[in-house]
């Protein structure tokens, strides 16, 4: 039923999504935590650029980011300068491309769960000697759990489903940057509708065992809710 | 450090070793000629053992990827447009350009014997939408709207028409039965010369510019004797104008001596 092309795109799609989501969840914990921590117009504007991806058009950002990354343009110059490759049509600039994309996902629900914290569980793990990575590792990172989760849910499934600019960034090409959602489109424009559904059902139902996990994983939400709203015992 | 830096030109070397040896080489291709493109692609590896990596996407892509150095070595564009500018900016390997395939323009409708061999379904104007590709973006849509112009017909059609980002998208809101008849390739609904599915009206090529689509080796193949051949045998090899032929593509020298394309 899948023929070795699509084996290899979905092999390629498991792995963009597996290093998509770990990147993202580097870089954008502490962003999600310095953006929660105050509230400045730089903050702002930092945390509206991190939303960018969600309001370009997935080919316009391509574009810019083609175009910034290549040879010619202000980081592929930088890139050539120290002697490295430049990203465009490498699986790495997927995977660039794609934390760009996915961080959002990642930042946003991190940065509400950080804030609906507060201040409260830092102070008291201040007050019994924690220093900051300490109470970032087993205060904060226990009580965010859920939103934990959902950041690497999303930025996973929003890595395997993004088209638009992987396809520009990728350039299509089998075994290196042909991701699934550029082998169905592959087929469509070929016209052999029989494996696009194949393989665009396995998607879909890829994407609701996806958030029927995100709910299964997340019981405590409701346990959750509750003790932001009353003081601390 | 030493150590490592062996490693990475032993890995390096080989690397390199192994993909001179297979002779591998990528090549662009615009989408709606996917399918003759791997035929074409097979035929060639069969023969000469060199295999062409394809990639497809729109031209237009295709271009802005190549302008960042994409490696392509070559590139079946899906117009003469841009290979020519691609021409023009000193991307190309000099002399490369040559037109391998001519796109022919039909009417279509899904509902079989809805369309008729004249065309005149348009001038009954009974149904509710006609697609049509972006004439900005689709050599098809440009020379859709050439045929309407000639036919007297723009002007009574503008409300009807629906607007396809490309002919792929044009095919799909006829397909999905949304538009009743749609302006598409004849390439997309034949199969070894003969309709497929529902109604066509094969417009005739007197009524609009010829729908060029361009070859080009790039700087990545300018040095490939692979890339050299595989152009060479699209252009000239018996199988390979066989499989375009048998697409619904025309080839050029087969007709009068074209028009110029304005």
């Amino acid at each position: 039923m899948l023929t070795d092309a699509d084996i290899n795109a979905i092999r390629l799609s498991l792995k963009l999504g597996a290093t998509t989501t770990l990147f993202t969840l580097l870089l954008g914990s502490p962003l999600a935590w310095w953006l929660s921590r105050g509230d400045t117009f730089f903050r702002r504007l930092i945390g509206s650029v991190v939303t960018m991806p969600l309001v370009l058009p997935p080919t316009v950002l391509g574009f810019y980011l083609l175009v910034t990354l290549g040879p010619l343009g202000p980081v592929g110059k930088a890139f050539k300068a120290l002697g490295i490759p430049t990203l465009p049509f490498t699986f790495s600039g997927l995977v660039a491309a794609s934390v760009i994309c996915s961080m959002p996902f990642v930042v946003q629900p991190l940065q509400n769960a950080f804030e609906a914290l507060g201040e409260r569980p830092l102070e008291a793990a201040a007050t019994l000697g924690a220093n900051a990575l300490d109470a970032f590792l087993t205060v904060i990172m226990p009580q965010a759990r859920p939103a934990f989760l959902t950041a690497a849910v999303m930025s996973f499934a929003h890595a395997i489903g993004e088209f638009g600019v992987v396809l520009m960034i990728g350039g299509n090409i089998p075994n290196v940057t042909r991701v699934l959602s550029m082998q169905i489109y592959v087929y469509v424009e070929n016209m052999e509708y029989g494996r696009a559904h194949v393989l665009a059902g396995g998607l879909m139902a890829f994407a609701v065992l996806t958030m029927m996990a995100i709910q299964l994983l997340n019981p405590r939400r409701k346990v959750k809710r509750r003790a932001d709203q009353g003081p601390n015992p | 450090m030493k150590k490592l830096c062996l490693a990475l030109l032993v890995a390096f070397s080989l690397s390199f070793g192994l993909s001179a040896q297979a002779d591998e080489f990528q090549v662009a291709v615009a989408a709606n000629f996917t399918k003759p493109a791997e035929e074409i692609a097979k035929l060639f590896e069969a023969k000469t053992g060199h295999k062409a990596v394809l990639s497809f996407g729109s031209t237009g892509n295709f271009y802005s990827q190549i302008k960042q150095e994409a490696p392509f070595a070559v590139f079946l564009a899906a117009d003469s447009a841009t290979p020519q500018k691609l021409e023009a900016e000193n991307l190309i390997k000099p002399n490369s350009r040559f037109t391998y395939a001519k796109g022919a323009l039909a009417l279509w409708s899904k509902r079989p014997r809805y369309v008729d061999d004249k065309g005149d379904v348009l001038k009954k104007n009974q149904f509710e939408k006609l697609a049509v590709a972006d004439p900005k973006l689709a050599p098809y849509g440009k020379a859709a709207y050439e045929v309407l112009a000639k036919l007297g017909l723009d002007k009574t059609l503008e409300s009807k028409i629906v607007t396809g980002n490309n002919i792929t998208q044009t095919f799909q809101f006829a397909e999905s039965g949304n538009a009743q008849i749609a302006f598409i390739a004849w390439s997309q609904v034949c199969k070894d010369g003969k309709l497929t599915e529902g109604s066509v009206w094969n417009v005739p090529s007197d009524l609009y510019s010829p729908i060029l689509q361009d070859l080009v080796i790039l700087k990545p193949g300018q040095d490939s004797a692979a890339a050299q051949a595989f152009a060479d045998y699209v252009k000239t090899d018996p199988d390979a104008r066989k499989v375009i032929l048998s697409y619904g593509y025309e080839l050029e020298e087969v007709d009068a001596p074209m028009k110029k394309a304005s």
